[in-house]
């Protein structure tokens, strides 16, 4: 499958990465380079195969938590690392639904 | 006294023990060589302060008999690891001044064992390379050159400072992470040990995720017995990772040294690739023979769908990515650019934290899981991935350990593949297959090329005997006699 | 029955769907020890995990998983022995992760059904698709600052199911039946609370229209519905709009819509004006969820008794008529509060004081029945002091109305303030006779108005202060008076 402008523009959008138009044509040559490589898994005959889930297999299963409170408590950390915050709150720009 | 920067882990474990020299003294020499090798650009963030309270601490515990495992032992430690009030990068502008309020289960357990932090190391940004070049702080150099030669080689990544610094002897091991032979790789360009464990072994709890389905933590150490005591200590069940194990931890160290005799050995086929090098060939060759002469049989084995291994990665690892790398979106912590526009901020926060490969990775990541596309790659992908892993589950019926090259090359120049992302890919084409299966594996360094460039061969062990894989390795470590660097260029640099 | 609404151009049909989303009861979120309790100040209910720090990793919590399979049987759904965690990818503010972590071809409970009571007696079965859990997002605020949104996470990470039914309602009372259904449902089974005005309980409408017959019209989903009244309201205006495009010659577009409640109106959400691709994939951070059959049927024995049978075993055990049963069952406290009451109680006599005084009086000072003052005990206390002729039935109301303010035991009442009804037919006879002499004009006119009967009867009910036996100051009037 070959990829093309629209493609990679759209792509860029869902990844909320915005690219100039040099970019848009970089990105196209890389990724239709490596689509193209990754393409060669159509050789192979997965009909009767499931996907993997995760290599950890085991037979440990998935590991549940008892219904505890253990966490949470530490506003001060949490909003620690913020580029903005105020009165313990994240802010950003005004987001209307 | 001689520089203490000389000594191993275990030696320096032992000479602290018998207290030959004092925590202090070791930490002190260690951060003499950290100061005097900036020119490899290994660390992004140096904790001498730290360091030497922490080494105060050491030498009271030692005074009081109450000394711990690693007491007193200097580690560098990847910048994909969150350590409390240090920071943490991942390489990438997006985290640059990221400081993180918890500590990384896996050097948790380091710290509680009396290791010491001596700085963190430099990386691919995010994990994602093959030579260290995509950090925002800039390459790690090679302290390996080729001989008569003044070229600067890239040291493999992504945990290219992981593995420069101990091969440069800042640190008498570090941590690495591997998620498609990001410590193996680095190692065998390094001259170094590294192992990537079984997934589930260590916790990634606290570890900057690249792809959660292959990422794992493990060592990188200057020999064998090193490497099983660090991951010994490094190891535990945690209850906060759902994918890290409850099984028992065994004691690595006690394997190294163990007899391999009537143990088999399986030699994959497909793993001889067109156009390796000569060297690599040969390496392989004595590899077998020393094996064979410790008493292993030696076996023929096909694992047929190898060749599909490396396209499968490049699908499922940035599928990840993509996705767990949503969350720097200048929100919460990270880079953030000012704009009005909630998605304007988004994308040009994004657009200027992330460097070129990440962005690349996260765009393939993104289209595999577009709709229209799933079916085709990622899902394509995981069922690919279920037969690379009957390859390995159905040799393993027959043979205890498999060897192959880590590497189809040695250590190339800086700037040599940047700008093509296949060639770039291609140098993992030995290590990925092992991620995609969750196995442990081991990179030992076996032999040098026609350059004086290190070259590293490759075990993969059964899901959590690790402890096979210490054995064997530490038969190669023997045979080879494999000559470690001794021309501390940089040093005269200054 | 007909639903069908009247255009220009002839009949028309609503076809609606239903996603609940439904807050667990559980003491921490789905993936993170952190509290779940409402109202705390904001981003104190946090952990690292909750926020999206690099390197966090969610652990599931098993009282959910029960929750969930407790809430399916409860549906009389098909569990899933096998269901996935997906990651649902889009960038929002109140999206700490940058994904939700959900469930998408793989849920942890399959097809299931309810049955809706309607007016009239009516049942309907409404075909459930499907139950699966999900991470609730954090909140925004809009209204703090001129230009900047707050963010506070502490509902981010909180377990949720959702719950999506088949498009088989057709009204918006149909709508608001099945969403007070499986509201009673969940209540009943303990699984969530289903208190809308704090957000534990919110419903996504689609709603399309079509002309009998026809294939199903292009739908639209309006978010977050948070009453059951604005269900009913925003159902209304969003069919009456797609009915009024399409006969003005319009195409619907699909689109997330929005209702607003002091408009009455629904509009298209900004934010959601942007095509999805939610690149769903299963979550690498979490295993398959697993479990057996034998962990399905312990659960399963401890559902307690659900509406459906508890509103048959009413009609059946305490001779209601099915109306006053399905009244009484649509909230698990009132049925429990019924069954308190009418123990050794006459329980149609329960159920109308219930039904009628309770909930008037409730209703007027805006108190549900578990807030009562009146104990179900005490209630019942009362019904039978006016069922063994202690008391009469005026009298009771003075009581019941004493009961209100002060709580108190209805027999000490009626002990304190001398109530007891007068029976002794001596007693009466002697008050009747002294009427009867006092007042001879009354007894002559009688003759020509033989409405005068209930001054009478007034008379004597003040001199007794409401405590006479009523049907025997009847018979003693009618024997002296109407010879």
């Amino acid at each position: 499958m070959s990829v093309n402008e629209d493609n990679v523009k759209k792509i860029a959008r869902l990844s909320k990465i915005s690219l100039n138009d040099s970019e848009v044509k970089k990105y196209l040559t890389d990724l239709n380079q490596i689509i193209g490589w990754v393409d060669q898994l159509k050789e192979v005959d997965t009909e009767k195969v499931s996907p993997t889930f995760s290599s950890f297999g085991a037979g440990e299963g998935i590991k549940q938590r008892d219904d505890i409170v253990s966490d949470g408590g530490y506003r001060k950390e949490i909003i620690s690392n913020a580029p903005k915050s105020e009165e313990g709150f994240f802010l950003v720009p005004k987001v209307i639904d | 006294m001689a520089n203490l920067t000389n000594l191993c882990l275990h030696e320096a474990r032992d000479g602290l023990i018998k207290k030959s020299f004092s925590t202090r003294d070791l930490i002190i020499d260690h951060i003499d060589a950290m100061e005097s090798s900036r020119n490899l650009n290994a660390f992004i963030t140096e904790t001498p302060e730290l360091a030497l309270k922490s080494a105060d601490l050491s030498d009271k515990n030692f005074a009081n008999q109450n000394n711990r495992p690693l007491e007193g032992i200097p580690l560098g430690i990847k910048d994909m690891f969150c350590t409390k009030d240090v920071l943490t990068t991942a390489s990438s502008k997006m985290l640059s001044s990221f400081i993180p309020p918890y500590e990384s289960t896996v050097t948790d357990n380091l710290w509680k064992k009396g290791a010491i932090l001596l700085g963190k190391l430099n990386n691919d940004e995010f994990a994602m390379g093959s030579s260290n070049e995509t950090s925002f702080f800039g390459p790690v150099i090679n302290p390996w050159k080729k001989n008569d030669s003044t070229e600067s080689l890239v040291p493999g990544g992504s945990s290219g400072g992981s593995a420069a610094s101990v091969a440069a002897g800042v640190g008498v091991g570090s941590l690495g992470t591997d998620t498609g032979g990001s410590i193996r790789q680095p190692a065998a360009f390094t001259g170094t040990v590294g192992l990537k464990p079984t997934y589930g072994r260590c916790s990634r709890w606290g570890i900057i995720a690249f792809a959660s389905s292959l990422d794992q933590a493990g060592p990188i150490t200057r020999n064998v017995k090193d490497n099983a005591i660090l991951l010994k200590n490094m190891c535990s069940h945690d209850s906060k990772d759902t994918t890290s194990s409850s099984k028992e931890i065994p004691d690595f160290e006690s394997s190294v040294g163990k007899s391999i005799k009537g143990l088999k050995v399986g030699i994959p086929s497909e793993f001889i690739q067109d156009g390796m090098s000569e060297d690599i060939i040969e390496m392989w060759t004595k590899g077998k023979e020393w094996l064979k002469a410790a008493g292993a049989e030696i076996i023929d084995i096909s694992l047929p769908n190898t060749k599909y291994a490396l396209p499968c990665y490049y699908i499922i690892a940035p599928a990840e990515a993509s996705s767990n790398l949503s969350r720097y979106d200048g929100v919460r912590f990270g880079h953030s650019v000012n704009s009005n526009d909630i998605n304007e901020m988004y994308e040009k926060t994004r657009s200027e934290g992330f460097g070129d490969e990440v962005k690349r990775r996260i765009m393939i990541g993104t289209y595999v899981l577009s709709s229209g596309y799933y079916d085709a790659y990622y899902l394509k992908a995981q069922k690919v991935r279920s037969l690379i892993s009957l390859d390995y589950s159905q040799a393993f019926n027959k043979v205890d350990v498999l060897l192959t090259p880590s590497t189809p090359n040695s250590a190339f120049n800086l700037n040599e593949k940047c700008d093509d992302p296949l060639s770039m890919y291609l140098n993992d084409v030995f290590t990925v297959p092992v991620n995609l299966a969750g196995l442990p594996a081991i990179s030992i360094p076996s032999s040098k090329d026609k350059n004086g460039l290190p070259l590293g061969l490759q075990l993969i062990g059964k899901p959590f005997d690790e402890e096979t894989l210490y054995s064997f390795a530490n038969v190669i470590e023997e045979s080879s006699n494999f000559k470690s660097l001794d021309n501390k260029w940089w040093l005269k640099d200054e | 029955m007909n639903n069908l609404l009247k255009g220009s151009t002839g009949d028309w049909e609503i076809v609606i769907g239903i996603e609940i989303h439904a807050q667990i009861i559980s003491e921490s979120k789905l993936f993170s020890g952190s509290s779940t309790i409402f109202g705390s100040e904001h981003n104190t209910q946090v952990s690292f995990v909750d926020a999206g720090m690099p390197g966090m990793l969610p652990v599931i919590n098993s009282i959910c998983v029960e929750q969930a399979v407790k809430t399916g049987l409860g549906l009389n759904a098909k569990i899933n022995n096998f269901s996935i965690f997906d990651r649902k990818n889009y960038f929002y503010p109140d999206l700490p992760q940058g994904y939700q972590i959900s469930q998408f071809d793989q849920p942890i409970v399959g097809e299931g059904k309810v049955l809706i009571d309607l007016e009239g007696n009516i049942e309907k079965e409404v075909r459930i698709e499907r139950l699966h859990l999900e991470q609730d997002a954090g909140k925004s605020l809009h209204d703090q600052h001129p230009s900047y949104s707050f963010v506070d996470l502490n509902r981010s990470g909180v377990a949720l199911m959702e719950i999506v039914s088949m498009p088989d309602m057709s009204s918006s009372e149909e709508a608001q039946a099945y969403v007070k259904k499986i509201r009673n449902i969940m209540k009943y089974l303990r699984t969530c609370d289903g208190n809308m005005d704090e957000g534990s309980l919110r419903a996504d409408i689609n709603v399309s229209v079509r002309k009998p017959g026809d294939d199903l019209g292009t739908r639209c989903e309006i978010k977050n519905v948070n009453s059951i009244k604005f269900i009913g309201q925003a159902i209304e205006y969003e069919a009456k709009r797609q009915i009024k495009l399409i006969e003005d010659g319009e195409l619907i577009k699909q689109q997330t819509r929005l209702f607003d409640p002091k408009k009455g109106q629904t509009r298209s959400m900004r934010s959601k004006e942007e095509a999805h691709d939610y690149r769903y994939f299963p979550d690498p951070d979490l295993l398959p969820l697993t479990f057996t059959d034998e962990f399905v049927e312990n659960i399963r024995k401890t559902l307690p008794e659900l509406p459906d049978i508890r509103r048959r075993r009413f009609v059946d055990d305490f001779n209601l008529s099915p109306y006053d049963a399905s009244i009484l069952v649509s909230e698990r406290e009132t049925a429990d509060y019924f069954e308190i009451a009418s123990e050794g109680v006459n329980s149609k006599l329960v159920c109308n004081w219930i039904v009628g005084e309770l909930f008037s009086f409730l209703n007027k000072v805006n108190k549900t029945i578990d807030q009562s003052p009146i104990t179900p005990q005490n209630l019942g206390k009362l019904i039978n002091l006016i069922d063994d002729g202690t008391i009469t039935g005026r009298i009771a109301k003075d009581i019941f109305e004493i009961m209100t303010e002060s709580g108190d035991d209805p027999i000490s009442i009626v002990d304190s303030n001398n109530m007891r009804q007068v029976s002794d037919e001596g007693e009466i006879e002697k008050i009747i006779d002294s009427i009867i002499e006092l007042n001879p004009d009354q007894v002559k006119a009688l003759e020509d108005k033989p409405n005068l009967m209930g001054w009478f009867v007034g008379q004597v009910m003040k001199e007794t202060q409401g405590r006479a036996n009523p049907q025997k100051v009847n018979d003693i009037l009618n024997s002296k008076l109407l010879k």
